[in-house]
């Protein structure tokens, strides 16, 4: 009983193979146009790839394999999606919109109105059931779309960023709403909300350029980040480069730091450098002393963090520093300076890639 | 139509309104002068003499006929031009709407020699017992040939409007193609469908040349309204200026149908940019 999907499209350099247990929740994140839509499309049968196959619980989704052209149509897939916009049909009141589902399936009136209202409980929307699509608030239509979703009874369910159009009031009362429907249920759901990732999936993918960059338990990958887009999302610096004795080296710059492994790591292999902003100390002049790591940058941008100040500076891409405004003051800091960026060794951890 | 009128900022030039009443003139002028024209006193036995009155249900007989056809064949042309991806589609778009430029006259003719006793399907129907032409089935798919494009341009319109984003939901939750056809697709364009029926049945209503030469003028037989009335003028101008007036009657009602606000348009979701207000065919002049 599991599903798996690989598949490519050829004209937008899409190539992804996934899969997912019985009742387990992927978040699917990555920066716009990564293929996150195009997953979603192609598994839901409303964008048909170059060649690949999917199957969930043992149906056969598409097999496009050489020599073979199997395409299920998307009304027999079992893969309800749930958009951005909650597209409830306008002409149809909430319960209508909620029964649409099993109505497709052949359930008579009764057992769909039945289910409908069900499942408009479960989403504490029983009471908006008469009201046209048009009368609903955005986190009301939402909540209803879910409703209308899981009513289909979907083998797998396919979220689209559910929570992006919403307000910042209806997106957390969306987002405890899915956290109890999806327990236990098997989904996709594309966030770009580290939050999502961390409350509702238990697993997080990231996709970088139509391919899988990094995958693997929400925590692992945001502890231990071996993407850049990953560790953007953990708010950590991240460098790539191959490992040395003492750290790693990338490009011109060499960075000591422990290597975050029982044994020592085989040296010349790929690998990464991650270490937090609040790590980073900002100088004007060189700083020497072992064990730390020291080098020339140039400050790109300054902008406010919290309650201190973010040094961006570019060395072999973005890297950051969290200062305090009065430390920011001292030194004169402007975007276009040239500064030194001082890690403690301790602080950087090193690991393959 | 449904523009904001709270004082914004208007743009047109002053100038433009007067061309504009220019243009208003020119339509609503004539439509005065015939009206001046018409015997008062005369036109009640006028336009319920039985010849009169013969025309004008015939008219509408054949007008509803022609409109359901219009709907039965201009639904799933519009279907496959909207949502269709097959080679020669941009072809196919053109030929359907061939009929909006042709004269209708013209369509006559063609109709004959597909029809007609020596037509091409004409001699095969004969066999079959069916005679066609100079019938009141001729002057049902003369209205149909000249009506069919504003039913297919109008829905047409509506159906890419609407996008199908609605469809593509319904199918994954599980709605097969036929139920989402019949439960999402046609609720959603419900107004353009509405607007372009009640266009073909204008049109239809209407049609005078390819009528007269395809089915020609029997007097309750093919003989419709705007047949009758061109008949009448060589020898009774009272009575074609009634029956002429009875039409624009008929004519405003229908554009008052057509163009009434639709409801869908209220019921539009906000915030997510669709527009259900359906697209307009050009509107058809009555020959």
């Amino acid at each position: 009983m599991t599903f798996s999907v690989q598949a490519a499209v050829a004209g937008r350099g899409f190539d992804v193979s996934l899969a997912l247990g019985p009742a387990e929740t992927v978040a699917v994140m990555g920066a716009n146009g990564a293929g996150k839509s195009t997953l979603l499309n192609v598994i839901a049968g409303l964008l048909q790839p170059d060649s690949g196959t999917a199957e969930l619980d043992g149906r056969t989704l598409f097999d496009l394999t050489e020599g073979r052209g199997e395409w299920t149509a998307p009304h027999r897939r079992g893969t309800a999606l749930l958009a951005q916009e909650p597209l409830l049909f306008p002409h149809l009141s909430v319960l209508e919109n909620v029964a649409f589902g099993p109505r497709s399936a052949g359930v008579s009136k009764q057992a769909a109105r039945e289910s409908a209202l069900k499942w408009l409980g479960e989403v504490e929307a029983t009471e908006l059931q008469s009201r046209r699509p048009a009368e609903l608030s955005g986190g009301q239509a939402q909540r209803v779309a879910v409703a209308r979703a899981l009513a289909a009874d979907p083998g797998l369910l396919l979220l689209d960023e559910p929570m992006a159009a919403l307000d910042i009031h209806a997106a957390p009362l969306l987002r405890r709403l899915l956290k109890r429907v999806l327990a236990g249920r098997r989904a996709i759901i594309i966030t770009h909300d580290v939050l999502d990732a961390l409350m509702l999936a238990d697993r997080v993918v990231i996709f970088e350029n139509g391919r899988i960059s990094e995958e693997g338990p929400t925590r692992d990958v945001l502890q231990r980040p071996r993407s850049r887009f990953a560790a953007g999302l953990a708010g950590l610096n991240f460098v790539a480069g191959h490992i040395t004795e003492h750290g790693l080296q990338a490009g011109a710059l060499n960075l000591f730091g422990h290597h975050d492994a029982a044994a020592p790591l085989p040296t010349g292999q790929p690998g990464v450098a991650v270490f937090p902003p609040s790590a980073v100390s900002v100088f004007l002049t060189e700083a020497h002393g072992s064990p730390r790591n020291s080098f020339a940058v140039t400050i790109t941008d300054l902008e406010p963090h919290g309650d201190g100040i973010r040094v961006r500076a570019g060395v072999g891409g973005q890297l950051s520093a969290d200062i305090t405004p009065a430390a920011s003051v001292d030194l004169g800091l402007a975007p276009g300076m040239q500064v030194y960026f001082v890690i403690k060794a301790g602080a950087v951890a090193i690991y393959p890639s | 139509m449904r523009q904001t009128r709270n004082g914004g900022y208007g743009g047109v030039p002053r100038w433009i309104y007067v061309l504009a009443a220019a243009g208003g003139l020119f339509v609503v002028l004539p439509l005065a002068a015939m009206v001046a024209k018409v015997n008062w006193t005369q036109f009640i036995p006028l336009v319920t003499s039985e010849a009169s009155l013969q025309a004008l249900g015939l008219s509408l007989r054949t007008s509803a006929a022609s409109t359901v056809l219009c709907i039965v064949l201009g639904v799933p042309l519009a279907l496959v031009l909207a949502r269709g991806s097959f080679p020669g589609q941009r072809f196919l778009r053109s030929l359907v709407l061939l009929p909006l430029v042709l004269p209708p006259v013209v369509g006559g003719i063609a109709l004959l020699y597909t029809f007609g006793r020596q037509g091409l399907l004409g001699r095969t129907l004969e066999v079959a017992g069916l005679q066609i032409a100079f019938s009141t089935t001729a002057v049902v798919l003369a209205q149909t040939f000249v009506a069919l494009p504003f039913l297919v341009v109008s829905l047409e319109g509506a159906l890419r409007t609407a996008g199908n984003r609605y469809e593509a939901v319904a199918a994954t939750l599980g709605a097969g193609p036929t139920t989402v056809l019949r439960r999402v697709t046609l609720p959603l364009v419900l107004p353009g469908l509405a607007s372009g029926a009640v266009l073909s049945f204008a049109r239809s209503l209407g049609e005078f040349g390819a009528t007269l030469t395809f089915a020609g003028s029997l007097q309750g037989v093919t003989r419709t309204l705007p047949l009758e009335i061109y008949l009448q003028r060589e020898t009774d101008a009272d009575a074609a200026v009634a029956l002429s007036l009875v039409l624009v009657a008929v004519a405003v009602a229908v554009v008052a149908l057509a163009y009434r606000s639709p409801r869908a348009a209220e019921r539009a979701p906000s915030g997510n940019g669709e527009r259900t207000t359906p697209a307009r065919a050009p509107g058809g002049a009555a020959r």
